[in-house]
């Protein structure tokens, strides 16, 4: 447990790290449901460093598999279709709410940002209320 | 290109930190999130890490004139919490304890080469165009 924690905190300030890179460099925020959403919706000159980024994600998952071998697992035994509406609600709240754990959760509340603490403390409380619901509801194992 | 590769750097570094984190593993997500069940609280020190590092390099890296590789500053300044903001994020949140995957875990998941991550990133892109094809009949004020 107490090396959860550990590693939690590595993995926190990592993110904190690269975020920072990605201000000093480009002068952006890394949100990353933003990002994603920007590759869908192209404008000249702001989509190709997107893909860059993407495959800089893909790559660092394949990464951390080679010294850390447990980082995909604990998937969830829900069926399919739950993912699918998961996958969904995630993407349209992300878009509408202007961003997700990342752009709201770890850029936004650094520079303390009211938009994005109070995104973050109401996407903490739906998450928490859907896990309790959908146990309840047996959805969740 | 300097701006491209530097990206693709970050994404690195940054899906290393989800992966040592813990965030790329859905049961200890929704264990993160299951407040009033077993809860595993060690997933909130990935947000005190990258916070209390982010707090502070962001008000260095301010102070600078422009960064590197552009010629200006993308940050949002806006200060108004919408309906929109309040609604995306409970709805966003909804589907964060259902699936959980949060966008970034779940492109970074992707790496897995297993199917479930591949339906949820492909959901999310749905979801995203859903929300394009909704705004354009309703309009929502984001």
């Amino acid at each position: 447990m107490t090396n959860d924690w550990m590693m939690a905190l590595i993995g926190g300030a990592l993110i904190g790290i690269s975020v920072s890179l990605m201000l000093l460099w480009s002068g952006r925020v890394t949100g990353i449901s933003g990002i994603v959403n920007g590759v869908l919706t192209p404008v000249k000159n702001d989509t190709l460093w997107r893909w860059f980024f993407i495959a800089g994600l893909i790559v660092g998952g394949f990464v951390t598999k080679q010294f850390k071998s447990d980082i995909f697992s604990g998937s969830l035994n829900t069926d399919d279709w739950t993912i699918v509406v998961a996958g969904l609600l995630v993407g349209f709240g992300t878009v509408l709410g202007s961003g997700c754990t990342s752009g709201h959760g770890v850029c936004g509340i650094s520079r303390f940002s009211p938009r994005s603490l109070v995104a973050t403390l109401v996407f903490i409380a739906a998450g928490v209320i859907a896990v309790s619901l959908f146990r309840q509801l047996g959805v969740l194992p | 290109m300097k701006n491209n590769f530097s990206a693709l750097a970050v994404g690195l570094l940054f899906a290393i930190g989800l992966g040592l984190s813990g965030m790329t593993q859905p049961q200890k997500v929704i264990g993160f999130l299951d407040l009033f069940g077993e809860w595993d609280p060690s997933l909130i020190f990935v947000m005190v890490g990258a916070i209390v590092v982010h707090a502070v390099t962001f008000r260095m890296i301010r102070k600078k004139k422009n960064p590197w590789f552009s010629k200006d500053w993308h940050i949002p300044d806006r200060k108004d919490v919408t309906p929109a903001l309040v609604v995306g994020s409970l709805i966003f949140g909804f589907g964060w304890g259902l699936g959980g995957y949060c966008p970034g875990p779940a492109v970074t998941s992707l790496a897995s080469l297993q199917y479930r991550p591949v339906i949820f990133v492909l959901s999310m892109i749905m979801g995203m165009a859903l929300f394009r094809l909704v705004d354009g009949k309703l309009n929502f004020k984001k």
